[in-house]
């Protein structure tokens, strides 16, 4: 309502209601204009982290509400093999993918930074993994995976590298390892265009003065190139570890956390506890076992953007 | 940049922007193989005698036609694209008055505010989903497209008020000062003025949240029961695959037609994609 009387109110005109003498104090305005932000960020985000913890506490499942049983449930977990691995899991899958995630992307950074033919097209399909929907891009992947039809063990075969088929998904440690190339895979564009954006921010003529003094590559890299770099890469690299380390997609769709839950997540697990059994609070706990690790890392990632704010 | 020897061009340069795009589009290539081939070609073991995986000389529309016949898919594609749209106008209206305040105006504990919304930015989906589908259900917002229009906005307003934040304080002051000597209320300055100007961060935060919510796949799958109203992913995901066979080609036909619209939607604004990235990432 208030918004169509206003529009239709010509410039010159005084404001003539009172509603309208209300928004001309700027915190009234900025009130106004907040409200439907604290509204929806409330009541999907804030309430839900509080109905969490207080599920996480009792021992309610679908449809059973359930009694307050304290921290039974990660007693529970904690004391559970399999939580202990997709622990692990969590922190390896996140640790390894983040280390070829910024060194491949920071190398395809440094190729896509030169001037070539048909660059504003490459940069434009090297995007592609990113954007298209998880899920489906994963779905080719484990097509090219699967323990019958794979495409790379006909190439391997082909090329001589192997004599009998490799069952991808059959194996804890291979299946791990097709889960983490599938996440490198995605990642990596996110990390080229973004550290290209940081590479284009550096002046080219730093490299050249340097290079006029007789520094050689692998110097200009490391003593121009690399610190220059640094807030871009530390932002990016935080943003990559949160959502790796919460990371669903990939995993329920290569492996389902299989063979034998062997290649679970945090959030493949809580999944399949929580909705797949049913067992509400438990998966409430186990999800919520997350949240220690996340916080540590936004706030390193707060300080760090307050700090080169600052500066 | 590289000086020298041709040969030195070949091996710093093209052949390893040549395998980075190997590696990086050839599940594409071999999801558009895969949806046109017939199953008797798709289902041969991988070591049979002169057999030729990338390639096919039948190609077949099967594939699409099971998709469009014996699935809901056109549904599923109509449901995507609907809740991706509202939840990105949603996200859009709520991001830009947001950053608008936060960047702009004075007012008590702005900077925790701003802090606040930051924070939630960074708190992924798999955090919060059980207890969501929880109040979900209680709210009575199960298995509609309302359960997942209201809950997008949580992670794309973040990113939106984030990002116009930096549009907003590109803006100089005295545009707006100008507005206001010359008679426009405060709302008229921003509406009129300040808007306008902020247009190109507007295109890019709507770009990249229509992609993000078209790409979200837990709340929807665990939101989300009925078949007619699922969506791209997780009908896929959940329709497609009996047991434990996959139909291989329906679902690479599928995972294909479910990538295009976002693709078009990204290849009309790919600048302004790349924008959004790089300023989410920056602030």
């Amino acid at each position: 309502m208030a918004i169509t009387s206003v529009a239709t109110t010509g410039f010159g005109e005084p404001p003539p209601r009172r509603r309208q003498r209300i928004f001309e104090d700027e915190r009234w305005l900025a009130f106004a204009l907040l409200v439907p932000t604290m509204v929806l960020l409330g009541l999907f985000i804030a309430y839900p982290f509080v109905r969490g913890i207080l599920l996480s506490v009792t021992d309610s499942r679908v449809g059973v509400p359930g009694d307050f049983v304290g921290l039974a449930n990660f007693y529970k977990i904690w004391n559970d093999s399999i939580f202990r691995t997709s622990v692990y899991n969590t922190f390896l899958y996140t640790g390894v993918t983040t280390v070829f995630k910024l060194a491949l992307g920071l190398w395809l950074a440094m190729l896509l930074n030169r001037n070539f033919r048909g660059k504003a097209f490459t940069r434009a399909f090297i995007l592609l993994p990113f954007i298209v929907p998880t899920v489906l891009s994963t779905f080719a992947w484990k097509w090219m995976f699967d323990p019958t039809f794979s495409v790379l063990n006909w190439l391997m075969f082909h090329l001589g590298l192997i004599t009998s088929r490799i069952n991808w998904m059959g194996d804890p440690d291979l299946a791990m390892i097709s889960i983490c190339v599938v996440n490198i895979w995605r990642g990596v564009p996110f990390f080229a265009i973004s550290l290209l954006a940081g590479l284009q921010t550096i002046s080219p003529e730093l490299n050249e003065a340097a290079a006029i003094d007789g520094a050689k590559p692998w110097q200009r890299f490391w003593y121009i190139t690399w610190p220059l770099l640094l807030p871009v890469t530390m932002v990016v690299v935080l943003f990559s570890v949160i959502q790796t380390f919460a990371d669903f997609q990939i995993v329920y769709v290569m492996t389902g956390g299989g063979p034998a839950n062997a290649t679970h997540l945090f959030a493949t697990y809580a999944y399949q506890i929580g909705i797949g059994t049913g067992l509400l609070s438990e998966g409430a706990a186990i999800s919520l076992a997350m949240f220690p690790i996340l916080f540590l890392v936004v706030i390193i990632q707060l300080l760090y953007i307050r700090r080169v704010e600052v500066r | 940049m590289i000086e020298g020897a041709r040969w030195r061009k070949w091996v710093f340069f093209y052949i390893p922007m040549a395998l980075f795009l190997l590696f990086l589009l050839f599940p594409f290539y071999w999801m558009v193989i895969t949806s046109f081939r017939p199953d008797g070609e798709l289902y041969r073991p991988w070591n049979s005698v002169n057999y030729n995986p990338f390639w096919t000389w039948k190609p077949t529309w099967d594939h699409v036609k099971y998709l469009f016949e014996e699935t809901l898919f056109a549904d599923w594609l109509w449901n995507t694209t609907f809740i991706a749209l509202v939840s990105t106008a949603i996200s859009l209206v709520c991001g830009v008055f947001a950053g608008y305040a936060l960047s702009r105006l004075n007012f008590p504990f702005a900077g925790s505010l701003g802090t606040g919304i930051f924070i939630t930015y960074l708190v992924p989906q798999t955090l919060l989903f059980i207890p969501l589908a929880e109040i979900i259900r209680n709210y009575r917002l199960g298995d509609t497209p309302w359960s997942l229009i209201l809950t997008y906005p949580t992670f794309l307003i973040p990113f939106c008020t984030w990002l116009m934040m930096g549009y907003f304080k590109a803006v100089p002051k005295e545009l707006e000062e100008c507005a206001r000597i010359d008679g426009a209320s405060r709302w008229q300055a921003m509406l009129y003025i300040v808007i306008p100007v902020a247009i190109p961060g507007i295109l890019s935060a709507g770009i990249f949240a229509f992609t993000l919510s078209w790409n979200e796949f837990i709340y929807a799958l665990v939101f989300l029961s009925s078949p007619a109203q699922k969506t791209v992913p997780v009908g896929v995901t959940s329709e497609l695959i009996r047991g434990d066979v996959f139909f291989w080609g329906p679902l690479m036909a599928g995972a294909l037609l479910g990538s295009v619209p976002v693709a078009i939607a990204y290849s009309f604004f790919v600048e302004h994609y790349v924008a959004g990235l790089t300023g989410s990432v920056k602030g």
